[in-house]
């Protein structure tokens, strides 16, 4: 098998990786609106470490992304 | 198929060569100013006023000003606040440059990690010699948290070593794969938009992708601001490992 077709293969693995990191995300809102739906005065507070949560989680699968990318475009 | 990843391509602007380094005025450097310019720019006219109760534009200055000084004093307490304008800096750039990287046919400056890795260094080396003017070597307690049993300490610190190192990685890394992906993403539907236009039969079609440009655009947009906070918020939780180190 050649370099180009092994990279392309390869790039589309990588993609596969993004799946789990869309699992973490789903659960952190999940959790989030669980808590919300019990607790809706404090769920103002926490907003901001939903977002800061939800970005360092989603940040995992675009690592993942990253990898396709470099295997796909050098 | 149009290719997604030639715009993220430097062109000279000004050939400026300085004893065999290219130190030429690139379009990422015009974009920094321009990011600069345009931040400075908003912040002096907006505090012009010095109204007691603010207008619209010294409100926005306001507002900005009170959710950085809360991410600081949050992470650092009070003793954070003299890294404020290091914090408010580095959030106002990369806030700066990734919205000016949504305008059409602009370039993203964050999209390269040359430029992101910079940011990264910059605070992983201010955490590192701001840690070590501060604590001594009492810095190092940082890798040995309270409350461990002495034989599976040396494996412990070692984990937290790595994983020390690994932050300016991360740090860098998330910025510049998040702003790497949108943009790669608006200009592969893009492509689907001009390649259905010349499809014959097809170009019905063409609407759909240019919906999912421009729902793509807004998610951008928020992601170009989170990315923003998130890069700060984690530079604030690394300088209070520096000013108080030891979980």
């Amino acid at each position: 098998m050649d370099v180009g077709s092994a990279k392309l293969i390869g790039a589309g693995l990588a993609a596969i990786g993004m799946g789990f990191a869309a699992i973490g995300v789903g659960n952190l809102f999940g959790q989030y609106l669980n808590g919300a739906l019990r607790n809706p005065s404090a769920s103002d507070g926490q907003f901001g470490r939903l977002i800061f949560g939800f970005a360092v989680t989603e940040a995992l699968g675009i690592f993942a992304l990253l990898i396709a990318f470099l295997l796909l475009f050098t | 198929m149009p290719d997604p990843i030639h715009q993220f391509d430097l062109h000279r602007i000004l050939h400026i060569n300085i004893g065999g380094w290219d130190l030429s005025f690139t379009n990422s450097a015009l974009f920094m100013l321009l990011a600069v310019a345009l931040t400075t720019l908003f912040f002096f006219v907006a505090t012009q006023a010095r109204a007691l109760v603010p207008g619209r534009m010294q409100s926005v200055a306001e507002i900005a000003h009170d959710f950085v000084a809360g991410m600081v004093t949050e992470s650092m307490g009070k003793g954070g606040m003299k890294f404020f304008p290091l914090v408010f800096t580095l959030f106002a750039f990369i806030f700066a440059c990734n919205m000016l990287g949504m305008i059409p046919g602009a370039f993203t400056v964050t999209s390269h990690i040359a430029v992101t890795a910079a940011l990264a260094a910059l605070v992983f080396l201010t955490v590192i010699i701001v840690g070590f003017a501060k604590n001594g070597l009492g810095f190092l307690k940082l890798f040995a948290p309270s409350g461990i049993p002495l034989f599976i300490m040396p494996l412990i610190v070692l984990i937290e070593v790595i994983s020390f190192l690994s932050r300016p990685l991360s740090h860098s890394i998330r910025l510049f794969a998040n702003m790497l992906a949108g943009h790669i993403a608006l200009k592969v539907f893009g492509g689907f938009v001009v390649m259905l236009l010349g499809a014959g039969a097809f170009s019905i079609l063409a609407p759909l992708p240019l919906l999912m440009a421009i729902a793509l655009t807004a998610l951008e947009v928020l992601v170009a601001f989170v990315q923003a906070y998130v890069f700060t918020m984690l530079t604030c939780m690394y300088l209070n490992d520096a000013l108080h180190p030891g979980h």
